[in-house]
């Protein structure tokens, strides 16, 4: 249990809270019995207790997290702080969440630009011929964390607003711009060096709009569990991009991907996935919630095949979640079309596919259907064995554990919800 | 020297912060030179870029200061510097 009380310690760079009976660092990676809650107004953990989820007392309070995960090889976890006023930054617990420190913040080094982009307003839209004009690159937001494995210690990657991907290798004491990445021929080229040097194919995405601009974002990241030196991320809006040389070199991997916004719906570039992971134990399996429907690919990301249908239940949301067993499992949680960002009917489902997407059940139970306005955010879905879980927007936290068909509410009122994280 | 007054909300992550006489002729020697009293204290204040937070307000005497980008506005010895957070949030 955790006690009931206000953060006992605040200092420069630790707050620590008052825990009673602590997990054990055994429990806590092999059965994941917590859950891990990114929201507008701080950090919270959810304990598993007696069969019960019981939410500590908020850390972080009042400050806008944007993504909390946990690394796996050595329990640390990360908070990355969407603060408003004082800026985006990075925390960490050392022991599960007890105390937090600050860590490094991540910046973007002299001379790194970007295009900038045309907000998709008509007024701009009028500019559209106007001559390329670049802007120094600030960090926005860290958006999201992904782990390499146990054969890379100490290496974490961030996906960031403005699109620029960065790397630790000591564990977050210093962060380093990928700068194959920033300097890809389908930004632009080497904007460090000069003017463009290709045509820029990385379009803004809307998330970035409450930090005043209109530019691209790295929100997804999945390092492949047999080398971590094979990295897909994925980027709003792009599409997704690979490196099997730890970084070094990018290639886009869209081949397969349909967009129903462009002229081109087969366009190399141009892609907004909403999120892409992989299956652990199948890593050629990959699936990807797009704007333009759900995607899969059994190879790699070599080719992906689109699984979702316009009109039907399952096509258009934000977050998908893989089954870390089987490959041809996952869990979705659509929405109504693209325009309006709804429950579908008022009420929620989530549905789960078995054959790879060749079908989808859909699950109610348990889940609000009739009033209800809930939108799932692209982090806030996720799976660990039986259990599924997902956050939304208007502060409900539903848990599964028996694979997403019937669901219980294990918190309500609670801040609008940007990630979930069985950890 | 310049008086320079913060935000308590600042007290959050600096807890020894301290108004008080701050040396500079600019408000960026003036915020290189918190920096060197409040390590970190400058990423909270301004960007790598060197600009102005977005939702941060600095004002010299009354008047917001006019170089959010460099921070080049002149700071007298009998200024007060005010480092304030914008009215924003939800």
């Amino acid at each position: 249990m955790v006690a009931d009380s206000e953060p006992v310690v605040r200092s420069r760079h630790v707050t620590t809270f008052l825990v009673i009976g602590l997990w054990n660092s055994a429990t806590f990676g092999a059965m994941l019995d917590h859950i891990l809650l990114a929201t507008k107004k701080g950090t919270i953990i959810l304990d598993r207790r007696s069969g019960r989820w019981t939410p500590r007392p908020i850390a972080h309070a009042g400050m806008a997290v944007s993504y909390a995960a946990r690394d796996p090889r050595d329990g640390t976890i990360w908070a990355c702080m969407d603060n408003a006023h004082w800026g985006p930054a990075l925390m960490r617990s050392r022991d599960e969440g007890t105390t937090w420190e600050d860590a490094s913040r991540i910046a973007y080094p002299k001379g790194a630009r970007y295009i900038e982009q045309l907000i998709p307003d008509p007024k701009a839209m009028e500019d559209a011929q106007k001559a390329i004009t670049y802007k120094p690159a600030a960090l926005m937001k860290v958006w999201v964390l992904g782990f390499a494995g146990a054969d890379q210690p100490g290496v974490i990657h961030a996906g960031t607003l403005p699109g620029g991907l960065f790397t630790t290798r000591d564990g977050g004491e210093s962060w380093e711009l990928n700068r194959p990445l920033w300097n890809h021929e389908s930004r632009g080229g080497d904007l460090f060096a000069g003017e463009a040097t290709s045509k820029n194919q990385w379009g803004g995405t809307p998330a970035a709009m409450a930090y005043g601009d209109f530019v691209p974002g790295i929100h997804s990241v999945a390092v492949d569990p047999r080398d971590s030196h094979h990295i897909y991320v994925s980027v709003s809006c792009a599409g997704v991009l690979e490196t099997r040389d730890g970084g070094k070199t990018w290639a886009g991997s869209n081949r397969g991907m349909l967009n129903d916004y462009l002229p081109n719906p087969e366009a190399d570039w141009g892609h907004d996935p909403h999120f892409v992971t992989l299956c652990p134990a199948d890593p050629d399996r990959l699936w990807q919630q797009n704007h333009s429907g759900v995607f899969t690919s059994d190879d790699g990301a070599r080719t992906w095949k689109r699984v979702s249908q316009q009109g039907v239940a399952v096509h258009f949301g934000f977050p998908i979640a893989a089954d870390d067993k089987d490959g041809k499992t996952a869990w979705v949680v659509p929405l109504r079309s693209d325009q309006e960002r709804m429950t579908i009917g008022g009420g929620m489902f989530v549905a789960r596919t078995s054959d790879g997407g060749a079908s989808w059940q859909t699950f109610r139970e348990g889940l609000p259907q009739e009033h209800c306005y809930d939108v799932v955010y692209r982090h806030a879905l996720d799976a660990s064995g039986d259990r599924v879980c997902f956050g939304s927007t208007t502060g409900n936290v539903y848990v599964s554990e028996d694979r997403g068909e019937s669901w219980r509410c294990v918190g309500s009122n609670l801040p609008p919800v940007h990630s979930v994280r069985f950890v | 020297m310049p008086h320079v007054t913060f935000t308590r909300h600042l007290l959050r992550f600096f807890p020894t912060l301290t108004e008080g006489e701050v040396p500079g002729a600019t408000v960026r020697e003036v915020i290189d030179e918190l920096e060197k009293r409040y390590p970190g204290f400058a990423a909270y204040v301004v960007d790598e870029t060197g600009r102005l937070r977005r939702h941060v307000n600095l004002f010299v005497r009354d008047e917001p200061i006019c170089d959010r980008d460099t921070l080049s506005d002149k700071v007298s010895p009998d200024d007060k510097v005010f480092i304030l957070q914008s009215l924003s949030g939800g």
